[in-house]
């Protein structure tokens, strides 16, 4: 591989933020010529856009002094219908984590299970065949219906897409335990718990935490489509909201925050991951 | 005599074919191994060597035969036997200590950590890697985490260590210096050692008998080579032992030409409950002599070796 200095990638990618900003700003700019409209139009959108005078799509600058706004006052409160971004956000986040810790609590000792016994394996594959294609959103009317609550149902969509990745890395990663160190256990004549605990578990972890990674980017991307279903908070509903307002600006903004946090929950997956990863 | 520590009774090892028949890889193999003693078997691959070791380490079940230990058919793996595998089998995510401690604690579960810690230095310090305690085995050599899988074998004090090819992974050089260390600790502790190799001076140098087998499939003990040289001998004086080379070239001798033979010219006294004990080494201190024609020592006109302690 060619050899360059550290600072060049970033530099790059900051060249082509400001070139991609540049094409907005370009693409934004109020055109001079008029043109006659349909008077109904015109007060639909609002009179500057109908005249051409100015796209109803903001401009860079305007999403820039409205993200500067949500961050000066991310947790603010006005009712249901107006609530800070952060506020939207932590509803969302506080879904994505419980609906994903309930499944790791479910598919690691099932994961376990299965990775040890070839029965339970063959047993139960059928259904996970099945039940893994399903898309999350085809299980939320089943969820209304019996669960009664939009705030559960949510977190139960949540929980169903994480179950799958992570039942099968840790099934793999459990049967997949490099024979020679169950032979060590085996000579060494540790128990069944002690073997499981000190040698499958750390052997099996950074398989079993790559499902995690897995299983918490897909929740993300769930959570914001369930929350436009289910509505009344959460970053998806958020969305959907600011599309109901017609506002662009917020809906921009809500994009940039849900990439933001999809981000760092991957990389606090991956430096876990790395914790528990050791070279041989 | 007293009873050998272990004695292997007609094992065998065989495998349902894909047509039906049953593919035998080894059959009919007995011997003994005294306490304190060490005794290497030699083989070329194929030979099921690995599946002689693991079975008397109770990870394999034979086909047919027993394996008794202290006069009782092994069952299963034990504590009694430690295992050294070839490709050292440490765990990645354990440092040195780590490592020993698991087999230390398993041994001994209701020992205090210091206890533990303290045991494992010792062991540590045996096989001269002190100051490595805190490191992973990815950040050792590989003659480094050999050691470290000596060290744990030996921590937890086992009646017998069985070693599957301990050097075999290593380069030459290293090899040598591990040889010797465990000449020396084997010296040191009196410990009874089975070791698979296909190193012919290794089990020269670390060996007192040298148990041949034939080339599979139906794989057997051709005979039980004695080995007479002196058993301070090391690495840098072996080779000028005058028994050394009849020796060798008995081994060299069976290797390239009569493992693969003997099955087809079986000799006629031969009983694979008794394989014969052979002492190239005493048989002429001519190399050359020897090499030509390696004198079989029918077990019948034979007493019974005692080895030398």
């Amino acid at each position: 591989m060619e050899r360059f200095h550290a600072w060049r990638a970033p530099a790059l990618s900051l060249l082509l933020l400001l070139l991609f900003i540049g094409a907005w700003h370009a693409a934004t700019l109020p055109t001079a010529s008029r043109q006659v409209v349909d008077p109904e139009y015109a007060k639909l959108v609002g009179a500057a856009a109908a005249t051409g005078q100015k796209s109803a799509f903001p401009t860079p600058a305007e999403v820039g002094a409205k993200i500067w706004q949500h961050l000066k006052e991310p947790f603010y409160d006005h009712g249901p219908n107006d609530k800070g971004v952060g506020i939207q956000l932590a509803y969302s986040l506080a879904r994505v984590i419980i609906g994903f810790l309930l499944a790791a609590l479910v598919a690691i000792p099932v994961g376990f299970l299965i990775g040890m016994s070839p029965l339970v394996y063959r047993a139960l594959d059928p259904f996970i065949q099945v039940l893994k294609p399903i898309s999350p959103l085809a299980w939320m009317p089943l969820a209304l219906f019996t669960l009664k609550d939009s705030g559960v149902s949510a977190v139960f969509v949540i929980f169903i897409c994480s179950l799958w990745p992570m039942l099968v890395n840790t099934a793999f990663g459990v049967g997949a335990v490099r024979r020679e160190w169950l032979n060590v256990a085996r000579t060494l004549e540790v128990g069944p718990m002690r073997k499981a605990l000190r040698v499958i578990l750390p052997a099996a972890a950074p398989t079993i935490m790559t499902g995690m990674r897995i299983s918490i980017g897909i929740a993300w991307l769930v959570i914001v489509a369930a929350e436009m279903l289910v509505g009344g908070t959460g970053i998806g509903y958020f969305v959907w909201n600011e599309w109901n307002n017609l506002s662009i600006t917020n809906i921009l903004t809500a994009i940039l925050a849900i990439g933001l946090v999809g981000m760092a929950l991957d990389l606090t997956l991956a430096r876990l991951t790395r914790l528990v990863t050791f070279p041989e | 005599m007293a009873e050998p520590l272990i004695r292997i009774e007609g094992i065998a090892k065989r495998f349902a074919g894909r047509d039906g028949a049953t593919a035998t890889v080894f059959e009919d193999v007995h011997f003994a191994i005294e306490r304190g003693e060490f005794v290497a078997l030699i083989g070329h691959s194929g030979c099921g060597k690995t599946t002689i070791l693991n079975i008397l380490a109770g990870l394999e079940p034979p086909s047919a035969g027993y394996v008794i230990v202290g006069g009782r058919e092994v069952a299963g793996p034990s504590l009694d036997r430690a295992v050294i595998f070839q490709s050292h089998a440490l765990m990645p995510w354990l440092t040195t200590l780590g490592n020993i401690a698991f087999a230390v604690t398993s041994r001994w579960p209701a020992w205090s950590k210091a206890k533990v810690r303290a045991h494992c230095q010792q062991y540590i310090d045996l096989v001269h890697l002190t100051g490595a305690e805190k490191k992973r085995p990815a950040e050792l050599s590989g003659g480094m985490r050999q050691r470290v899988g000596i060290a744990r074998a030996l921590a937890i004090e086992p009646k017998m260590l069985l070693m599957d090819e301990p050097f075999s992974a290593l380069d030459a050089l290293t090899r040598g210096s591990l040889q010797d260390e465990v000449s020396r600790i084997c010296a040191e502790t009196r410990q009874t050692v089975f070791m698979i190799t296909h190193d012919v001076d290794e089990a020269i140098l670390l060996a007192d008998r040298i148990v041949l087998m034939t080339n599979g499939p139906e794989a057997k003990i051709a005979e039980i080579v004695v080995n007479t040289l002196p058993r301070t001998r090391t690495r840098y004086t072996v080779h000028r032992e005058p028994h050394y080379y009849p020796i060798r070239n008995h081994l060299v001798d069976f290797l390239v030409s009569r493992s693969k033979q003997f099955n087809d010219a079986m000799p006629a006294d031969y009983d694979p409950k008794r394989p014969p004990l052979v002492m190239p080494g005493l048989a002429s201190t001519d190399s050359q002599l020897a090499a030509e024609a390696p004198l079989r020592v029918p077990p019948a006109t034979k007493p019974l070796v005692a080895v030398a302690r």
